[in-house]
Order: structure tokens, then sequence, then C-alpha cells
């Protein structure tokens, strides 16, 4: 079978089931997100976009079609595709007792990164992020913003050509907003592919090009956001985000 | 390898700031160990340097009553304490109370009188069985029983040996009456002092020998039964930090982002194993040095280290991956820090208890006495009482060593199942 290395990601007829569940919550899934390409997964609660996501990571398997990022198949513990990726989880993952410092050298040398490495993109990132300052104090003691920008610069720290962002700026202030937003930005200018899923729809209307509207395990629509808006007649993403979901109460259980 | 020892480093940088984990794996055994040792030193000491007070209460006015008073005294094991006679219960225990004696005697009015009458009818009898004439031959004379007291507080074998040792000194008493009731039948004249002192003094030495291996001579007190013990009880409390930390990672977000990196969970398993294998072998080194360098300061006898040091390292390291791969064992299967801390704490209590860590396991009864045989803690401290106590090899260890090593296999064996079954590794 053909592989086209210009795709970041391609989704091919995917299926998949909750564990002890006979049926399929996602079925015959077809999604394509080209290399470099700011593309914004958006849906209500219990839509399905974490469930998404950790499938493309490989924290779930599939249990039909595909999954490949730059044509390699996604799979649980394959290391070649993990060393593609970076992932920024909503929840913040690191080590609250460490520093900044010390989670950076412990996940840069997980990520499979040597100790000169380690070492000049740990200096590289906190200046950027700036994070400077604190660098050898422990992130327990960080405010939500703080430590919102070490959840992003874990995720980002060895360079991954495709990064996926769950809600990375979810609690924080207008200015750390700003700065995560102009740094994935630049990110993405340098090649980097974002794969973006927030409920703050405002946000990601400056920040993605491509919109894909997920519910009940389904793509609902999928396109370039300015046309969308056009086709739809909607001006802004969050009237076509009601406009296809509806404005009834999801319960996520 | 440049992942482990990241991933080492990691795990210590978390334990050096886990203050409660700290004080749970080092603060509370040394205590545990200094207060134990110190309790049961106390004990040694109660009945060989402090003596027991016994408050006697002699109604007795002959020498028999003040003879026994005498050779109680001079047994060396009891403070004696004299009050007026005539005293009832009550009052006995009114006074015992009042003096903080623990044990209280009651000497029987006519005493004496009685003693000398079934001595000279004793006497009389072993006569007549010679095929003398004997006329102290007379009706079988009893003797008012003689009253212990002894607070409940006592323990039962303490009390069994207040009561040996009350028993033989009314024993001497009587055989002394006995002795000279004989002599004067025959001779009609009173047995010589010197005779007396030496058939009934000159008594056969009792020569104590504690049994050793290759006739090591260790002297078994407190601290050489409680510091190894208190050690093993340490080590396998790692549980109390290891699990936690194994079940914290688990459940906290940084899990997903180890889950989507190139590296093997295998390696955070294998580090948190080098690390508190790390932290087993320093809680041995630091409870063992208080034992040889502070208890002598404590007034407690210091630590005697074994002759097989090779011996003692080898068992020290075994302990310690049994402790810590149980730990991670069950850190694996919990689901929750309650779950961990709760059957962490109360299995490890349980596995000491019936390991013979509180009570000796030559003292337990039926299934109990059984059980020990399964508790690794029973393993690990039956070999180091073979070094500690009896002076033993690395060969008089090696059944339990090997025991120890198997039970620490099969613990891994099911953390790999665990991890699978979990879809972590």
């Amino acid at each position: 079978m053909a592989v086209n290395n210009s795709l970041a990601i391609d989704i091919e007829n995917m299926g998949f089931r909750y564990p002890g569940n006979s049926e399929l919550f996602i079925s015959g899934l077809n999604l394509q997100v080209q290399k470099g390409e700011r593309f914004g997964l958006f849906g209500p609660n219990a839509a399905g976009k974490t469930t998404l996501i950790s499938l493309m990571t490989g924290l779930l398997s599939v249990d039909e079609g595909h999954i490949r990022l730059f044509g390699r198949e996604v799979g649980r513990r394959n290391n070649a595709v993990s060393k593609l990726f970076g992932f920024v989880p909503q929840d913040f993952s690191f080590y609250q007792e460490l520093t900044p410092v010390e989670n950076l050298e412990f996940f840069g040398a997980w990520s499979g990164l040597d100790k000169q490495t380690i070492r000049k993109r740990t200096d590289e990132l906190l200046h950027i992020l700036g994070l400077e300052e604190v660098r050898n104090k422990q992130v327990q003691k960080f405010s939500g913003g703080m430590k919102r920008r070490v959840n992003l610069a874990i995720g980002v720290f060895h360079k991954p050509q495709i990064l996926f962002l769950d809600e990375p700026t979810v609690g924080v202030d207008v200015q750390t907003r700003y700065a995560i937003i102009k740094y994935l930005l630049e990110l993405n200018k340098h090649g980097t592919t974002l794969i973006y899923t927030s409920h703050q729809l405002s946000e990601a209307e400056g920040l993605c090009e491509q919109v894909a509207l997920i519910d009940d395990g389904k793509i609902i629509a999928h396109d370039d956001l300015d046309k969308l808006l056009k086709d739809y007649h909607q001006d802004s993403l969050e009237h076509l985000f009601l406009n296809l979901t509806g404005k009834g109460y999801r319960n996520d259980v | 390898m440049f992942k482990l020892w990241a991933t080492i480093l990691k795990d210590i940088r978390i334990l050096q700031r886990d203050k409660t984990g700290i004080t749970l794996m080092f603060v509370m055994p040394i205590m545990l160990v200094i207060v134990v040792t110190n309790i049961q030193n106390s004990t040694f000491q109660l009945v060989s340097k402090n003596k027991l007070p016994i408050l006697v209460c002699n109604n007795d006015t002959g020498q028999a009553g003040k003879q026994l008073i005498a050779t109680v005294n001079k047994i060396g094991m009891f403070k004696v304490l004299q009050i007026a006679g005539n005293q009832n219960s009550k009052q006995m225990s009114v006074a015992m109370h009042g003096e903080d004696a623990m044990l209280g005697m009651v000497i029987p009015a006519n005493f004496s009188a009685k003693v000398e009458a079934k001595s000279k009818n004793t006497a009389g009898k072993a006569l007549k069985s010679f095929g003398l004439d004997a006329d102290t031959l007379k009706q079988a004379v009893d003797i008012d029983p003689l009253t212990l007291y002894y607070s409940p507080v006592l323990q039962e074998p303490l009390r069994l040996s207040v009561e040996g040792a009350v028993r033989s000194s009314l024993q001497l008493v009587e055989s002394r009456e006995t002795l000279r009731s004989l002599y004067f039948s025959i001779n009609e004249k009173p047995l010589p002092e010197t005779l007396e002192n030496e058939m009934l003094n000159n008594k056969t030495a009792i020569n104590e020998i504690p049994v050793s291996r290759e006739g090591a001579r260790i002297n078994p007190n407190a601290t050489q039964h409680n510091v190894p013990a208190w050690t093993i009880f340490a080590m396998f409390f790692v549980i109390m930090s290891l699990g936690g930390s194994v079940v914290r990672e688990k459940v906290s977000g940084s899990f997903i982002r180890l889950k989507t990196l190139p590296t093997n969970y295998v390696v955070a398993i294998l580090s948190k194993q080098i690390t508190y294998l790390g932290v087993t072998i320093l809680q041995a080194v630091v409870i063992f040095s208080i034992g040889i360098w502070i208890f002598p300061l404590m007034d407690l006898p210091g630590l005697s280290l074994p002759a097989d040091i090779p011996a003692l390292l080898v068992l020290i390291v075994l302990t310690g991956w049994c402790a810590v791969s149980y730990a991670i064992c069950v850190g694996v299967f919990s689901e929750t820090q309650e779950q961990v801390n709760g059957f962490g704490a109360i299995s490890i209590v349980i596995l000491s208890a019936i390991g013979g860590l509180m009570v000796p396991s030559f003292a337990m009864q039926g299934f109990f006495k059984s059980a020990t045989n399964f508790s690794p803690m029973h393993w690990s401290l039956q070999a180091f009482y073979t070094l500690f106590l009896e002076g033993g090899k690395l060969k008089d260890i090696f059944n339990n060593a090997v025991l120890l090593f198997i039970i620490t296999i099969l613990l891994q064996f099911l953390t790999f199942l665990g991890l699978k079954r979990k879809n972590l590794i």
C-alpha cells in the first residue's frame, strides 16, 4: 500500500471499541492532517476527542483500520513512532516534587536524548518559556501558569514533528496564554504539525487553520476554518460549534 | 543505561523530598529498636540486677521462718521487705501497692513447729526403713501452706520462676530440719555446723554455655535479639514509601506521558528496585551502627557483629531485595494510595508477628507455629539469628537464603504479570 509521507497523520477506516463493549465507539473514521498544519479538533464532552488523541498517541489501540504518523503505523510502545510526536496533556504530566531542570533531565532521557543535548535544550527552553529564574525550584510551588509552561516544555523537549496539545492553556492568565500561543505559532513556523484540542474556541480561531468537529465518535465537519464558517454561514467557531453539535447539555459519564 | 541512571536519579530526588516516607523508613524503626531493646533489657535487669521486691509477712515465731526468709534473700533474685505479721489478703494487697512490690509471701503461724514435727516424722520413717528403732515415728504432719501473692502484671514465665525459687528455699529449710533430726536420732547430739553447711550448701555448680556453631561464644542479650529483628521490620516497611510511589506514579498525570515516550516502563520499575534496595541497605547500616555505637551510651549492651561479614551482607541484600519486590508487587496491584497504605501496613505487621519478630516463634502454638514457616520475615530472622547469636557462616544460612531468593523471584514474576495485565509493559 502506498504511503503518503506528506501526511503527518493518516487515519484510515479506523474503528475502536472500549474494553468490555461489543459495539464500536468509533467506526470507519478517516482523517488526514498535512505536514506542518495547525489542526484543531473540537467537540462536546464525551464526543471522542480524548479517545481519538489517545489512539493517535498509542495510549489506546485501534480495533480496526490504521493510524499512521508520517507513514509509520501507530501501536503501543512503538519507539520509532513515539519519537515523532510530543504530547502536552491537559493534566500536569510531570513530577511536582522535582524542579523544571530535573523534570526536563528525566523526560529528556526517556525521550532518548543524550546528556549534552538535554543540557543545551533545557537552557534553551527555560529561556524561551521564561522559567530561568525558577529553574531550581520545586514545581509544586509554582502557579498554574508556570506549571503549564513546564508541561509544554516537556512536550516539545525532543523537538517532535507532531505536537498533540490537549487544553494547553486551561486556567492560565492572559499573559501566559499569549506567550504559549506565540510559542506554538513559532514552532509551527519551523515545521511542527500542531494537533490542538480545547474548549476555548476563540483562542482556537487564532491558532488553527484546519478544523474538525467530532461528536459521538464521528467527524461531523472537517475543512479549512474560513471555508467551514462560510459554508455554514457562521461568524465564529463557537457559533459553528453550537450549530453543528446543538445547545443541549452533554452528560459525560 | 543513561535512561536507567536518569530514572534512578529522579527516584532518589523524589525520595529525598519525601519527609514522611523517610520518617517511616528510618526514624520509626530506629525508635522501635531503641524502645523495644530498652524494655527487654529492663526485663532482663529486673531479674539479674534490679531484684524483684517481695513483701514477707512472717507469722511464725520460730527459727524455720527466719531461715526461710534468709534463704529467699540469699537467692539474689529478690529484695525482701518484711512487714508486721497477721496480715489478711486485703491488707497484703494494700501493703504490696504501698511498697510497689509485685510479690508477697505469708509464712503461716507455727511454721517452725510444723516443719520440725514433719522433719522428725520423716527422719523416724527413714530410721525405721533402715531397721532401727525410732521413737520419733508419729502420725503424718501437714504444714500449713505458704501463701504467695503476685501482681497480675507479672508475666507467667517470671511468676513460675519465682514460685520455683521459693519452693527451692522451702525445700532447703525442710531438708535442714530433717537432716538435723536424723543426725540427732543416730548420734544423740546436734548436727555440727560445718557438716550441715557442707551437706546443704556445697551444691554442684551449673555451667551455662550458650549453644553456638563451631564454638563461637556470643552472649545473647536484648540487643543481639532486637537489632536484627527490627532491621528486618524496617526493611519491609519501605512498602509505605515505595508501594505509594508506584501507585502515585500510576495515578498521576506523568504516567500518561511516560506511556507515550520511547522507553519501556520496566526501566521505571528497575530504577525503583535499585533505589530502594539502596535504602534497605542504608537502613541496616544505620540501625546496626546505632546498635554498635549508640546503645552502649544508653546503658544498653552494644551490638556484636557476626564473624562472617560477607554472609551478613548477602543476607541484608537478599532481605532488602525481597522487601522491595513485595512493596513493588503490592504497588502494582493497588489502585489507590489508601489501598497500598492500608494493605501494606497491615500485611507487614501480620507477617512480622507470625514471623517471630514480635513474639518468639518457639513460644507460638499450633497453627501459628506452622504459619511461621511461611513468613519471609521468619526466614530472614532465623538467618540473622544464626549469624548474630550462633556465630554461623554463609553455609549455615544457605537454606533460608534460598527461600528468600525464591519468594523474591515469585514476587518479581507476579509484578511482571500485573504490569502485563494492566498493559504497562
